[in-house]
């Protein structure tokens, strides 16, 4: 139906020279495309554009390494930001709390509340052993609590007996009652859908919410959802305050924006995704590959593992010409940064190193945390690109400004520094090695030093 | 609270414009902002565009649309309530043609209408209206509770079945589908009646082997009566993106839909998506589902619609 972004991207970076950094004129026009291919997968408008701002920003100046299309690069520029913003943080459904543990499923008509609440249950009584009890707080919906008996019939769980005639409030607390006196792990209270925009529903909810004080509260959302998506998560969200979604119909065709939607307005996880009617298909969210849905490739993961590829390929060339000479720079020390983000810690990337001297050692020893990554992240983004390419330039007035734009110390500048000229000299000697013989050529990274090289 | 209090909250014409208003409030007050009296330069038709992706038309349709606004030059400065007209005749324009109420033919009877869609858009629902609407016609009618799979579908249908105080034929559950339709269809002849409504099982359009079962029942309705189903309605909801361009793509293949219906326009969702279906297959729009009480559906109107989209007043 739609040509692939990739082949929109080749179009259009085609015609320009293949060397150097991605100007800011030619991603933007990249952007363009990536707008409609968001778009037409149904990501909210205001999303989008607050994506686009984002990844344009990331992108610009960045280098294209000769081996690489610039096409391939924004690509992988895009895709990364977008798995990056769609959760790396996957957490399940939290169970830590005083048994039995409320869990409150709210959304519009139709989304797959009740449905959800059976697969969850399911989920939770043979993957985590847990003894749960299900309740209906529909009593509008034509048969939503007979519907919800039956599910739990079909599963083995339990299910709140129906008394007609009660209030959404009392029932869940007569629910907590009995839960509690059976001995249940977990209570899950469906509820019928409403409409954000319904005042006496949601106010009839926040009720529900101060008479058991969940401990999850899961928006259930129809993955087919388009621009309104936005509208509901913030309304819900604000509202009545959500702890985690749970994205139904990922088994139609559809692209999937919505899961973005409710990320960015949310921030809260996508804790399941259901995969079809039967009371199995739930799963864990996967970003990845909700992110080359979104961007309506089928080929994107292989094509961004081929540019990934040949990005850290080329990468790597140009990291071991740097190291014979004997260059380190703050760009190299930023990218290796990020790397250490990824890998955790330093230590464990030199610890894999052969041949690094006790002095490099105890460098790599000297505690360095996640925060202190984050915060040597800001002060080289703090300086020029000039001053990143020629550490020699950074005197004291320059420091003083850098230390200001990261909120840092003059000292924690200082260190930094130290730290560039060592690397510089380590890279030198490992430089050496590899002319001596004693290492592989370019091209033929030993294993291990891999995670030397950025990527 | 009971089922029967919620519609009577406000009056239903007056629930309707409200839902529709709702949905276009942000429209526009959007529109506002932008127009205060200035000339339609390019950047205001770009946040026209915006205003009409967020409604669902979707990037190419909203593009279009504009780009047309913008050739009927505006060289003096215009009011934003001007752009809005504007706006909502160009829109009116793609829906008018397929802006066709449903049609009960009397030479069919039973009238047989089956009921398709994905899971969850409203399909029970809109019978249960429908069949109040029906009646109120002077129409008898008969339901055939042909969801055999999902829980407590059958005696969801039953319940609007007794609201409505007509008879509903079910089997059991699991049972095959295109049996129940086939037994329906032999009770509302023995019954005289004058429409049947045939319930199905929401199914998402790329699940084929569905699909296949869908088409299973046609052929088995179609071997009691050739000009059968006489209506095959293509259920929406509002809420639903672009992926409902394929919905009604794949299930007029499969089951020959004869005319749509959204539902869930009583909330912010525009609904913009119709417009692309318009321009795209030559369906019918037949009415829209503004609630969930008996009363909550509208015949589709395409100036009203058009209007209500963009933010204008009926
Ligand atoms: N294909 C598919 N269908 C689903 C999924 N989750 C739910 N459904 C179906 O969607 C329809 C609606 O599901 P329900 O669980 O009744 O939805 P609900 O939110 O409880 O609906 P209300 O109580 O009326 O608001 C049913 O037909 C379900 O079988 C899913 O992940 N995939
Ligand atoms: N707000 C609103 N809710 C609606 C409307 N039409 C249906 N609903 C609600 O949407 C939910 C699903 O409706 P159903 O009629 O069960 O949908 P269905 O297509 O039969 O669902 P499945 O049989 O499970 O595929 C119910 O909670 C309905 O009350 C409408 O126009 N507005
Ligand atoms: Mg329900
Ligand atoms: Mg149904």
């Amino acid at each position: 139906m739609f040509d692939s972004l990739s082949d929109k991207l080749g179009g259009i970076f085609d015609k320009l020279k293949r060397r150097g950094a991605l100007k800011e004129a030619d991603v933007r026009q990249a952007m363009r495309e990536v707008r409609v291919a968001l778009l037409e997968a149904d990501v909210a408008l205001p999303v989008v554009k607050d994506f686009i701002a984002s990844v344009t920003e990331r992108a610009v100046g960045q280098e294209v390494m000769k081996s690489v299309s610039p096409g391939q690069m924004v690509v992988k520029i895009v895709n990364d930001h977008l798995t990056e913003m769609l959760g790396s943080d996957t957490s399940g459904i939290s169970l830590a709390a005083v048994a039995p543990v409320p869990i409150l499923m709210v959304g519009l008509q139709g989304s797959g509340k009740t449905t959800s609440a059976a697969k969850i249950a399911k989920r939770l009584k043979e993957k985590e052993n847990k003894k749960v009890m299900m309740a209906s707080l529909d009593i509008y919906r034509p048969a939503a609590m007979e519907q919800l008996k039956i599910l739990g019939e079909q599963i083995g769980v339990p299910t709140l007996p129906i008394i007609d005639g009660q209030l959404p409030v009392d029932i869940a607390k007569r629910a907590m009652t009995a839960a509690k006196l059976q001995g249940m792990d977990v209570i899950l209270l469906d509820t019928a859908g409403r409409l954000h925009i319904d005042q006496t529903l949601m106010a009839e909810i926040i009720g529900v919410r101060e008479a058991v004080t969940p401990h999850e509260t899961l928006l259930v959302v129809d993955s087919l959802t388009g621009q309104d998506a936005v509208n509901v998560a913030q309304s819900f969200s604000d509202q009545i305050g959500i702890t985690g979604v749970v994205l139904t119909r990922m088994d139609g065709d559809g692209r999937g924006g919505a899961a973005l939607s409710m990320r960015a307005v949310t921030g809260q996880p996508i804790k399941l995704v259901g995969t079809g009617e039967k009371l199995d298909d739930i799963e864990e969210f996967h970003p990845e590959r909700v992110a080359s849905r979104i961007l309506g490739m089928g080929d994107v993961v292989s094509l961004v593992e081929k540019a990934a590829e040949t990005i850290e390929a080329a990468e790597a060339e140009v990291m071991i010409k740097k190291m014979k000479k004997g260059q380190f720079d703050f760009d190299d020390l930023r990218a290796q940064l990020r790397q250490m983000k990824k890998l955790g810690g330093m230590s464990s990337i030199l610890g894999m190193l052969p041949g690094i001297g006790k002095a490099q050692k105890k460098m790599a020893n000297a505690n360095i945390d996640d925060s202190l990554l984050k915060r040597q992240e800001a002060i080289i983004n703090s300086m020029t690109p000039m001053e990143r390419g020629r550490p020699k330039l950074l005197n004291a007035s320059r420091k003083k400004r850098i230390a200001s734009g990261a909120g840092v110390s003059v000292q924690e500048i200082n260190k930094l520094i130290k730290m560039q000229k060592q690397m510089a000299v380590m890279m030198k000697k490992m430089g050496k090695m590899g002319q001596g013989g004693g290492m592989p050529l370019p091209g033929q990274i030993p294993p291990g030093m891999e995670g030397l090289i950025p990527k | 609270m009971t089922e029967d209090t919620i519609g009577k909250k406000k009056g239903w014409f007056s629930r309707l414009k409200d839902g529709l208003k709702r949905s276009s409030t942000a429209l526009s007050g959007g529109i506002g902002d932008i127009f205060v009296k200035r000339k339609l330069d390019a950047a205001t038709i770009e946040e026209l565009e915006d205003l009409l992706i967020m409604s669902d038309l979707g990037a190419a349709v909203s593009r279009a649309v504009c780009e047309k606004l913008s050739k009927n030059r505006f060289d003096k400065e215009i009011a934003p309530e001007e752009v809005q007209a504007a706006l909502a005749r160009e829109i009116a324009e793609i829906l008018r043609p397929v802006a066709t109420p449903l049609n009960i033919e009397a030479d069919h009877k039973p009238y047989i209408i089956l009921m398709v869609g994905v899971n969850g858009s409203g399909k029970t629902t809109t019978i249960g209206k429908l069949a109040k609407k029906f009646q109120k016609e002077g129409k008898s009618v008969m339901l055939g509770a042909g969801d055999t799979f999902r829980a407590a579908a059958i005696e969801q249908l039953q319940v609007w079945g007794d609201r409505n105080k007509v008879p509903v034929v079910s089997g059991k559950v699991g049972s095959d589908a295109a049996g129940l339709a086939y037994d329906a269809i032999q009770r509302a002849r023995a019954e005289n009646s004058d429409i049947l409504m045939i319930d199905t099982a929401g199914r998402l359009q790329n699940k084929s082997h569905l699909m296949a079962e869908l088409s299973k029942i046609i052929r088995v309705i179609k071997k009691q009566d050739e000009a059968a189903p006489h209506a095959t309605l293509l259920v929406l909801d509002a809420t639903t993106g672009q992926n409902a361009v394929q919905q009604a793509k794949v299930f007029q293949q499969a089951a020959d839909v004869s005319g749509l219906i959204m539902t869930k326009l009583d909330g912010t969702a525009r609904g913009g998506v119709l417009v692309s279906i318009a321009e795209k297959f030559d369906l019918p729009i037949h009415a829209i589902g503004v609630g969930e009480s008996i009363d909550d559906l509208q015949s589709f109107d395409a100036d009203d619609f058009s209007k209500m989209l963009v933010g204008l007043e009926i």
